[in-house]
Formats: C-alpha cells, sequence, structure tokens
C-alpha cells in the first residue's frame, strides 16, 4: 500500500493588531494580497503587546490587555481568538516585597526553540519576567530588577518601561533587552546578572552624552544571520552593532532623520531591516510629511524610501515602537500601523503596499506570521 | 454578613452575579482579602498585586467613598453594602 499523497494546506497569514482600544486579528488566504479583519477583541482595552507563538501544535496568541480602570494582564487564545484563558490568580504580578505593581505589559517574546514553553514579558516599570507555561503564568527576572542601576533609570513620556526583549537564538542564557531613557543590557547567565550596553550610543539629553547607561533606545532589532548584529532606532539616533551590542556605530548618515520608533530587522535575510523615521524630536511626524519606509539592505550602509501604494499626500500620524513588524514568509512581509488607525502591509519586503484596515483606533504594536 | 456590589463590567469575574455575600466584615481590607480568596479575578481589577485600590475604581461603604473614610480601613458594618464602581476616566 503506497503513502497517501501529501495534503498541501494553503498558507495562511495572521496579522494581529493591538491598539488604544481593542485588539483586532486580520487573516489573509490569498498570500496577502487581501485582508478578513475582525471585530475588535477586548474592547476598550489597550494592547500594546501581542505576539505569535507557532512552537506548539497551533499558533497561540498572546496579548497584553490593559484597562484604564482594571489594570493589566496577559491573556492567550489557541483558536486565534475564538476563545480566551486568563488564570485566576495575576499572570504577573510583583512580590510583596518588590514595592511595585505591574502597570502595563509593553513586551511578550516566545524563546527560541531549545525552550519551547518558555515567553518573556516585558512591562513598565522596566522588568522583565519569565513564562515556563507557554506564557500563561509569569515570574519576575530578579537579577534584572535587583541591577543597582534601576533607581537611576528615568521614564521616558511612555513610562518607564523594558520594551525589546531579544532571546539569543541559539544560546538561553544571553538574552538583550532595551528600555527607554534606560538603556540596552545584556545577560549571558540566564539573567542573573546584567551589564549594560550602551556604548557608542549618544544620549543627546543628558549633561554627559556618552554615559554607561540612561540613553533613551526605542527599539532594537537582530539581524536575521548573524545573532550579534543588531539594529537600534533611539530618540535621535540609528545604530548598529557588530559585536553582540559591545559597541555601536550609528548608520543614520543616509537616513533624511535620525528621529523614529520602530526598527524591524529581515526574518531570514542577513542586513535588511526597516524603520519609519520622524522629522524629529520636536516635530513627530513623517518626513515631509509623505507616509513612507526605509529600508536598507547592506546592514544600515545605505537606506532607500519606500512609498508605492502608501497615501499620497500630507501624512501626519506616527508609527509607534512596536506598530511596525515583519513576518516568516519568503519574500516577507512587511507590516505598520500608526496612530490614524491605518494599517498597511507588503508582500514583497516593502517595494509595495496595501491597505489592511483603516480608522482603527491608534495602533500600538502588530506582529504577523504564516502558518 | 457584607454584600458586594459589582458592576456590570466586571460580572464576568463573579459568575454573572451583580450581588456577592461575603463573611468578612471589620475593615474592606478583610472584605477584599475575602474576595482575592473566593473571586480572585474580581479582586485583581479592584486592586493591584500589592493590595493597593486601583486609581480608577471607587469603592463605597454604604454610600461613603472609602477615599474619604479611611481607604482599606474604612469600617465595614455586618450588614453593610459595599458598591464597587468604575470612575469617569479615560478617552
Amino acid at each position: 500500500m503506497s503513502d497517501p499523497e501529501p495534503i498541501l494546506l494553503p498558507m495562511t497569514e495572521l496579522l494581529a493588531i493591538g491598539t488604544q482600544k481593542g485588539l483586532f486579528l486580520a487573516t489573509s488566504d490569498d498570500d496577502r494580497q487581501s485582508w478578513q479583519v475582525s471585530s475588535a477583541h477586548f474592547f476598550g482595552q489597550a494592547v500594546y503587546a501581542v505576539a505569535f507563538d507557532t512552537r506548539g501544535p497551533a499558533p497561540r496568541v498572546l496579548a497584553g490587555v490593559d484597562s484604564s480602570h482594571f489594570g493589566p494582564s496577559v491573556v492567550v487564545s489557541d483558536d486565534l481568538g475564538t476563545t480566551w484563558q486568563e488564570p485566576d490568580r495575576a499572570p504577573l504580578a510583583f512580590p510583596s516585597d518588590a514595592g511595585a505593581a505591574v502597570e502595563r505589559v509593553w513586551q511578550i517574546v516566545p524563546a527560541g526553540p531549545a525552550e519551547p514553553d518558555v515567553v518573556y514579558a516585558g512591562t513598565q516599570p522596566s522588568a522583565l519576567w519569565r513564562s515556563e507555561d507557554g506564557g500563561r503564568t509569569y515570574d519576575l527576572v530578579q537579577g534584572l530588577w535587583d541591577h543597582p542601576h534601576r533607581p537611576q533609570w528615568g521614564a521616558g513620556f511612555g513610562g518607564q518601561a523594558v520594551h525589546t526583549i531579544l532571546p539569543h537564538p541559539a544560546d538561553p542564557q544571553r538574552i538583550l533587552v532595551a528600555m527607554s531613557t534606560g538603556g540596552v543590557y545584556r545577560t549571558s547567565d540566564g539573567g542573573k546578572t546584567w551589564a549594560p550596553a550602551n556604548q557608542g550610543i549618544k544620549a543627546y539629553f543628558l549633561p554627559d552624552p556618552w554615559p554607561e547607561f540612561g540613553q533613551c533606545v526605542h527599539k532594537v532589532a537582530r539581524d536575521a544571520e548573524n545573532p550579534d548584529h543588531y539594529y537600534a532606532q533611539n530618540h535621535h539616533g540609528v545604530y548598529r552593532s557588530t559585536d553582540g551590542g559591545e559597541s555601536w556605530q550609528s548608520i543614520a548618515d543616509t537616513l533624511p532623520t535620525d528621529f523614529g520608533f520602530a526598527m524591524v530587522a529581515h526574518p531570514s535575510r542577513g542586513g535588511t531591516a526597516w524603520n519609519f523615521p520622524l522629522t524629529s524630536d520636536g516635530e513627530r511626524h513623517p518626513v515631509d510629511l509623505t507616509c513612507q519606509v526605509f529600508r536598507t539592505t547592506d546592514a544600515g550602509g545605505t537606506w532607500q524610501p519606500l512609498h508605492d501604494g502608501l497615501p499620497d499626500g500630507p501624512y501626519y500620524p506616527v508609527v509607534l515602537r512596536d506598530a511596525m513588524c515583519a513576518d516568516n514568509a519568503d519574500p516577507a512581509g512587511v507590516y505598520f500601523g500608526t496612530r490614524a488607525g491605518d494599517v498597511f502591509a507588503s508582500r514583497d519586503e516593502g517595494e509595495s503596499w496595501s491597505t489592511v484596515a483603516s480608522h482603527l483606533p491608534d495602533v500600538l504594536c502588530v506582529r504577523a506570521v504564516q502558518v | 454578613m457584607p454584600t458586594l456590589l459589582v458592576p456590570g463590567v466586571l460580572r464576568a469575574e463573579s459568575g454573572g452575579e451583580s450581588r456577592l455575600d461575603v463573611a468578612a466584615d471589620g475593615t474592606l481590607r478583610a472584605v477584599f482579602e475575602e474576595v482575592a480568596q473566593r473571586w480572585p479575578r474580581l479582586e485583581r481589577r479592584i486592586r493591584d498585586e500589592q493590595g493597593v485600590l486601583r486609581r480608577y475604581v471607587n469603592v463605597y461603604v454604604d454610600g461613603e467613598d472609602c477615599r474619604r473614610s479611611g481607604g482599606l480601613e474604612t469600617p465595614v458594618e455586618a450588614g453593610a453594602e459595599i458598591q464597587v464602581l468604575p470612575s469617569v476616566a479615560g478617552g
């Protein structure tokens, strides 16, 4: 008896859109040409963090939901939002002796393949959390919380938060985190000890513009081919590290401006990344009032504007730090949402764009995956 | 036995019940400690993990705003009515 013919299931693209007033889940079954966008899940609650975890038998959606009245939580769904699970006890809660309470979940990141049940979360106030049950419940990573620098970490306009978490893909002991007005920190012992990693990143807003920590890092992305290469968008300043974060060099020379929030690396090809430059700290709108993404394919040596299919005419809304992402497809899809509630998608790595949704609430985060 | 009045927006956390009878009395803190044991998801919508009343949640004991009458130490008599209401806030 011969083996049955393999059944080739069509690829489905999942796009999660976290907004100021709910989570929207979009799907595409025609290779990202058209989209079906759900109604709002958790309507009225801000969703600053969302993640897809595709390490298990079914894609899991994890969302950090934040009620302005009733506080933050993390919810998970294994059926693409048909049902949601939330534990009775708070998924993240500071121990009583910490003297702090979780104000907001800013980031949710599944760990690498070596730790299939581990998920990390970053919160405001600045803290890192580790889940060993697939993202349902979390424990405080005490080593970072106890760091002697913590009392000196500042709070930007968005609050003091760990907003970037990059577990090393090959070494679970190595993690890089970043926080606004705190900077980049690294561990190489699984979170027990942490060291700042900001050499070369300028903090123009401090009396000493080259401090050990305190830089206002807005987002860091890891290169797809070399896990020791990073790209960082700062509060003025765009940087690259080729030594695991030990030192940083400017890659802003061919960008029209070095201000912005988002930074996204290509999912599989080294040297490629996207960002969305804004005019300046004092003029937070797209450069030339044009809705345009910039892409580098040479690790920041040069950047090219990408605008085909994006709105013409003056465009004022900004793209926040987690409101841009790439999927895992080839060619890669790139997505971003704006504070005007517009969401755009590119299925050809930014060459051309189409509109996924308009007039949603302010977009806080997007994440996409092809399954 | 005090009664906790649950606002509509939180009734998913109380099994749909609008009124919950609690055994504890003495202080509002004691009431919420019992709520934390019996309806933990409801309690953490009202207080954070340090036991602090959330900023935009108001609690009235027999019609008096607890923030003006001792906070969590507000006396709660047997038979008291404790009303939880989201404050007028948001955008």
